[in-house]
């Protein structure tokens, strides 16, 4: 089998997509049986509710690979555990903050509330999403610069 | 400085002869002229070994901790801004108030080899913010001179941010010192005590690593960071540690209103609460990123 020569194609980058289990995860199935596409980069890992996602987890993704990281959780005010969603919103405004400070693009990462109920959103969501991940290129400085082509 | 150091001695002879406490946290003479080392005096016989000087920098109260396994009351010297680190270990339930004397030591202003430590350029005042008993003294504290090093960084643009940053925590040689000296790093064990993790040491972690290592700790200590600027005063390296710390403590003071951890052990950190009407993080991106789709 030969091996691809990726050097001449266009960037596809890696996305994680962080979804609680609560509304975005049912809101990307409901964009599914709805029939909205949403871009084929985008890998969601599903989690109990947004604040379980600690911010090592994103630091994490982006060393290993990715190029973007969204979370997506339920509006303030429907955590499925009443109160996940806003302990959510101050930690990750802090991180945001942090990598702006590092002089890392805070563009790569996002927080979007998503219900069950807003397929079409979720479609939208991750498809610009995306566009402005193509249009930043490839991430390198957060990630493991061992693995760097 | 001597008559203090001698007052401090006979008050700790007089606690001890009480029957108040049975051991002394303190200092006592290091290696240098410039360099006060922390000490546990058991004796009474010992106290004579006391040293309290213009180089006692370190803040002594994390130490209690490991204290307070043991029977009897321990006596500590704590000067006005490591009671900050004080109160938040007791919020955080590290400290049991009933078995530690703290004797206030007045303070006016640390130094070492190169003078003046930089922590104290950016003094909290003399006040007390927890005491049993308060050694009176003429000494001031130094007047904040403001660093401008994040009035620097602020300026400039996320490229030479990320070169800064990159070139300050690339000199980071892992020894953990910033860590181990934090009053708010004190869990039993710690997420980079992980042997399986593959970043406890700099052999085994990459580039990015060390800069994982300050954002996670700096995020761990978020809203408990009295900013004391120990880890500043004990790297090895001269990293500006403080620096991530502050702009911390200066996000959350802007978005969740002013909050100074260590000032009151019962107020809580604004990371551990929540308001219905915090802003909206998509929002935010108008600071100088995209807008929200």
């Amino acid at each position: 089998m030969q091996i691809e020569d990726n050097s001449n194609k266009e960037f596809r980058p890696l996305i994680l997509a962080f979804c609680c289990n609560w509304c975005s995860y049912a809101g990307a199935d409901l964009a599914g049986s709805s029939r909205s596409s949403y871009p084929a980069e985008v890998k969601i890992i599903r989690v109990p509710c947004s604040c379980r996602v600690n911010p090592l987890f994103l630091l994490r993704a982006f060393e290993k690979g990715a190029d973007g990281v969204i979370l997506a959780g339920c509006h303030p005010g429907d955590c499925h555990y009443s109160t996940g969603n806003y302990y959510t919103r101050r930690r990750m405004a802090l991180l945001f903050d942090m990598l702006d400070y590092l002089g890392i693009e805070r563009e790569r990462t996002r927080v979007e509330w998503i219900s069950a109920a807003e397929g079409a959103k979720f479609s939208t969501t991750m498809n610009a999403f995306t566009q402005t991940i193509k249009e930043l290129g490839p991430n390198r400085k957060l990630r493991d610069l061992r693995c760097m082509p | 400085m001597h008559a203090i150091e001698e007052t401090i001695k006979e008050t700790c002879k007089k606690l001890w002869d009480d029957g108040e406490v049975n051991r002394i946290l303190a200092w006592e003479k290091g290696l240098f002229d410039h360099d006060a080392a922390p000490a546990l005096f058991r004796s009474r016989e010992r106290i004579s070994h006391l040293v309290y000087n213009e180089h006692c920098g370190g803040n002594l109260s994390k130490f209690l901790i490991k204290e307070m396994e043991k029977e009897g009351k321990v006596l500590v010297l704590l000067k006005p801004c490591d009671t900050y680190g004080f109160n938040q270990l007791l919020s955080e339930n590290r400290i049991n108030r009933e078995k530690v004397y703290i004797l206030g030591v007045p303070c006016g202003g640390m130094r070492d080899e190169r003078g003046l430590l930089f922590k104290c350029l950016s003094c909290k005042g003399n006040d007390f913010k927890a005491s049993d008993q308060i050694i009176e003294s003429d000494l001031s504290v130094p007047a904040p001179v403001p660093s401008g090093e994040e009035e620097k960084l602020n300026k400039m643009t996320a490229e030479e941010r990320f070169a800064f940053w990159r070139g300050q925590l690339s000199k980071c040689i892992r020894c953990n010192a910033c860590r181990n000296v934090c009053p708010a790093c004190s869990c039993i064990k710690c997420v980079f005590d992980n042997r399986d993790s593959g970043i406890e040491t700099k052999a085994n972690s990459d580039a990015f690593e060390e800069n994982l290592f300050h954002i996670i700790r700096a995020f761990h200590v978020a809203g408990r960071c009295t900013d004391c600027g120990e880890c500043s005063r004990v790297c090895p390296q001269n990293i500006p540690l403080y620096l991530l710390n502050r702009k911390m403590i200066e996000e959350m003071n802007e978005r969740y209103g002013t909050y100074q951890a260590g000032e009151n052990p019962e107020a809580k950190s604004p990371l551990t609460e929540f308001k219905e009407s915090d802003p909206e993080i998509s929002a935010e991106y108008g600071k100088g990123g995209v807008s929200s789709c």
